[in-house]
């Protein structure tokens, strides 16, 4: 059919429709076709990005195992991770070193998610992480891009709280050093730290968890070298 | 040859007198949110690129085959097509950069430059000329986006793509990668063009040349 | 194309030569600000002499640059564009990095007043967009705040920074009477607040001179006396009523008055004609809104100065209650929309 005939009679309601029809039906073809295309490498990159996490905020952790806190008990879980998720880490000779906890709030802009290595033995938190905020680039971002501010969860002891003090007031092994500039968010922090502390410490089991099995660890293994290099 | 000729015309014409940012001042959205960094800029770009391109293509080549009445829904789906596709490519491929753009890469389906074409340029002309002005409009698209996110980053962040260009002690603008950054740059890129436009026509009046019409310039 | 003079003057009656022009008024303005300015550079050292030619010299080379060279002369001559960065300076921390002084300049009148079509067509005040754009942009630069210096000639090291650069030497930021207030609960006597012996931009201490200056332009009728005075009566009403719930936390009305930029803005900078409204019932609503703001933003907002924002964010109604309050024509109903 050619352009000019177009112009000069109405197609029929029935051919409007096919067009549509058959528009929507490649659409779909194409969209799903994406879909499984990419679907493995997203899985693969949010278990890595996960991981990744992991093993920045408890040193040495080579290994780990997904649990989760259900009526006040930690059992193993391998769903897709929630709010109730938590993360055993195991170095490479299966020694349990920590939990990796997650918690959020609000920040001084919108949610702060942060995930947080804590060693239940020496009731300290060995390292922080914020896996996502929108805090004020250039300020309140500084909560994960200043390095000198995560260093101070590398060491912090948890009792009584966590506290917040000006820049260069630090005294205790439980007060943290705020940015300059940017107390909201240095406030924010810890308040989400101290909440989630509030939820999961209480609820953590007496014993350490198992590790998982040593083939795992490998893969584990592979898989943040892997994530260095690239 | 002249066909040929005219083919680099349409692609030049989107990329400068007629750059869909700087002269019609269209798709402001990803514009003002998405240049806080040269990178962002460029990723942005490169999907808006994909999607403005693979729709004139197929847009223009079943120009033919498409009702006049339902144009329109047609165009949305296959933009919208093009547009889930590099989602999800980008997803897989760059998720740290696909994080920061968030909501602006679905958005790319309502930036008016890519329906804006369809309509005016694709639906009409043939394939070849399509995908020049489709490639000159992004690509002009993709110019103004990565201008605008270097001077925010070089002036925000004293960095360009990430690397550092003044050393340790650079005081960064902040304003520069916050929003008002974006409209305080962009208006100052408006005025620079305006005035170049402005000079041109000045100097054009002179000879005593017709001027080539073009919405920017401003000839009374 | 460029303008050209108008070859028949056309305007309406009254046709009568007004006594004030443009240029006279600026004039009492610089004689007002001239004690506190003074006192300024005594109280902070030479630093702050800098920091004022240096936002004045960018001022006046973004006006000169952006006017079309007919007009230079007229434009420049009212000296308006340098009233701007000595208004501008006047907020500044004197030990600002001097290139960010240029910067202020350059943005306050570019941004503020060249780009709405010049002097009388700005909605903003532009000494104050200078001042936002600068604590937008150099947050925690902005609010390291240098005390009085030993010596006269003592030039802070964070004021010779290369330009785009910080200063290598960290600052030592000494809290404002605000930030005290804010952050540490102590307030600062009155007196002091009076005198301006206090910490804080380089113009804004010394509430007694700021208020003599004030007083005299009401007196020789540069500024509407009703703005002012409904600020100040507004935000000492308010924070005389917080202050009964807490005495410690919440500032008294004498604070509230005498401390960080209250008679500057009040005085100076609400009151300019430009941008604020023209009818005296306009005038009293604009001044209770900053009032309301300023003690708004300082109490419960996150920065411990409000006078700013107040101040623009009551700029951006002038042009509503300049509408909602015109005088009806006499003799005739209310206007209809």
């Amino acid at each position: 059919m050619s352009h000019s005939n177009l112009k000069s009679q109405d197609p029929s309601s029935s051919r409007l429709i096919i067009s549509m029809a058959i528009a929507g039906l490649f659409s779909g073809l194409i969209i799903i076709g994406i879909y499984l295309a990419t679907f493995n490498t997203i899985k693969a990159n949010k278990a890595r990005e996960l991981k990744e996490a992991v093993f920045r905020v408890l040193p040495n952790v080579t290994q780990m195992s997904q649990l989760r806190l259900e009526d006040g008990r930690v059992v193993a879980y391998s769903g897709d991770p929630d709010e109730n998720t938590l993360y055993a880490g195991f170095d490479n000779r299966g020694h349990f070193i920590g939990y990796a906890l997650t918690g959020s709030g609000a920040g001084f802009q919108d949610t702060i998610k942060m995930l947080y290595g804590y060693q239940p033995d020496k009731e300290r938190i060995v390292g922080m992480r914020v896996l996502d905020s929108r805090e004020t680039p250039g300020l309140g971002d500084k909560i994960y891009k200043d390095s000198e501010f995560v260093s101070n969860f590398d060491a912090l002891s948890v009792y009584p709280t966590i506290k917040v003090v000006k820049k260069g007031n630090k005294t205790k092994n439980s007060e943290v050093d705020a940015i300059t500039g940017a107390t909201i968010s240095s406030k924010a922090v810890v308040r989400i730290i101290n909440l989630a502390n509030k939820k999961w410490l209480s609820n953590l089991p007496a014993n350490p968890p198992e590790a998982p099995e040593p083939e795992k660890a490998n893969r584990a293994d592979k898989k943040q070298s892997k994530t260095e290099a690239y | 040859m002249a066909e040929k000729m005219s083919g680099y015309d349409e692609m030049l014409k989107g990329l400068w007198r007629e750059n869909p940012v700087f002269v019609q001042v269209l798709g402001m959205c990803p514009m003002l949110a998405v240049t806080n960094s040269a990178v962002n800029a460029v990723v942005m770009g490169v999907a808006t690129f994909f999607v403005l391109v693979s729709s004139s293509f197929l847009v223009s080549s079943f120009r033919g085959v498409i009702p006049k009445q339902v144009r329109i829904s047609i165009y949305v789906v296959i933009i919208a097509t093009f547009v889930t596709v590099a989602d999800y490519t980008l997803l897989a491929l760059v998720p740290a950069i696909h994080k920061e753009l968030g909501a602006f890469i679905p958005l790319i389906v309502a930036n008016c430059i890519i329906l804006g074409r369809q309509e005016a340029f694709a639906s009409k002309n043939s394939v070849k000329f399509a995908v020049f002005d489709a490639i000159g409009s992004a690509g002009g698209f993709m110019f103004a986006l990565l201008a605008l996110g270097s001077v925010r980053e070089i002036l925000g962040e004293g960095k360009i793509f990430g690397i550092p260009l003044f050393g340790d002690n650079f005081e960064p603008w902040i304003i520069m990668i916050l929003p008002p950054g974006g409209f305080i740059t962009l208006g100052l890129i408006l005025l620079f063009f305006n005035w170049v436009t402005a000079r041109r026509a000045a100097r054009n009046q002179l000879q005593a040349q017709p001027v080539t019409s073009s919405r920017g310039s401003h000839i009374q | 194309m460029s303008e050209q003079d108008p070859r028949l003057l056309l305007q309406p009656a009254p046709l009568l030569q007004q006594g004030m022009t443009t240029p006279q008024a600026m004039k009492d303005v610089w004689i007002a600000l001239a004690p506190a300015t003074l006192f300024g550079i005594w109280h902070f050292g030479i630093s702050s002499l800098l920091v004022i030619i240096t936002t004045i010299i960018g001022a006046m080379i973004t006006e000169w640059a952006f006017t079309p060279p007919e007009k230079r002369g007229h434009v420049m001559g009212d000296w308006s564009g340098a009233l701007t960065g000595l208004l501008l300076a006047l907020t500044l921390p004197p030990g600002l990095p001097l290139w960010m002084a240029f910067l202020g300049g350059a943005v306050s009148t570019g941004l503020g007043k060249v780009m709405w079509g010049g002097l009388g067509n700005n909605i903003f005040n532009p000494a104050l967009v200078g001042r936002a754009f600068l604590l937008a942009t150099f947050p925690i630069v902005m609010t390291t705040w240098h005390g009085s210096v030993d010596s006269f000639f003592t030039i802070h090291p964070s004021n010779l920074a290369m330009p785009l650069m910080q200063s290598a030497t960290d600052a030592v930021s000494q809290a404002t009477p605000l930030g005290l207030l804010k952050f540490q609960q102590s307030a600062t006597a009155t007196g002091s607040l009076l005198l301006g012996t206090t910490t804080g931009s380089l113009g804004e201490t010394s509430a007694l001179l700021l208020l003599l200056g004030g007083i005299f332009l009401i007196l020789r009728r540069d500024i509407d006396w009703r703005i002012p005075v409904a600020i100040f009566i507004t935000a000492a009403l308010f924070s005389a009523i917080i202050n009964s719930f807490d005495a410690v936390k919440y500032p008294s009305p004498l604070f509230t008055l005498f401390s960080g930029g209250m008679m500057l803005g009040a005085l100076f900078m609400a009151p300019d004609p430009v941008t604020s409204p023209l009818t005296p019932r306009g005038a009293i609503i604009f001044g209770v809104g900053i009032g309301l703001l300023v003690v708004l933003i300082r109490v419960w907002g996150g920065l411990p100065e409000g006078v700013m924002y107040a101040i623009l964010l009551m700029n951006a109604a002038t042009p509503l209650i300049d509408r909602a309050t015109q005088p009806r024509v006499f003799g005739r109903g209310r206007p209809r929309e």
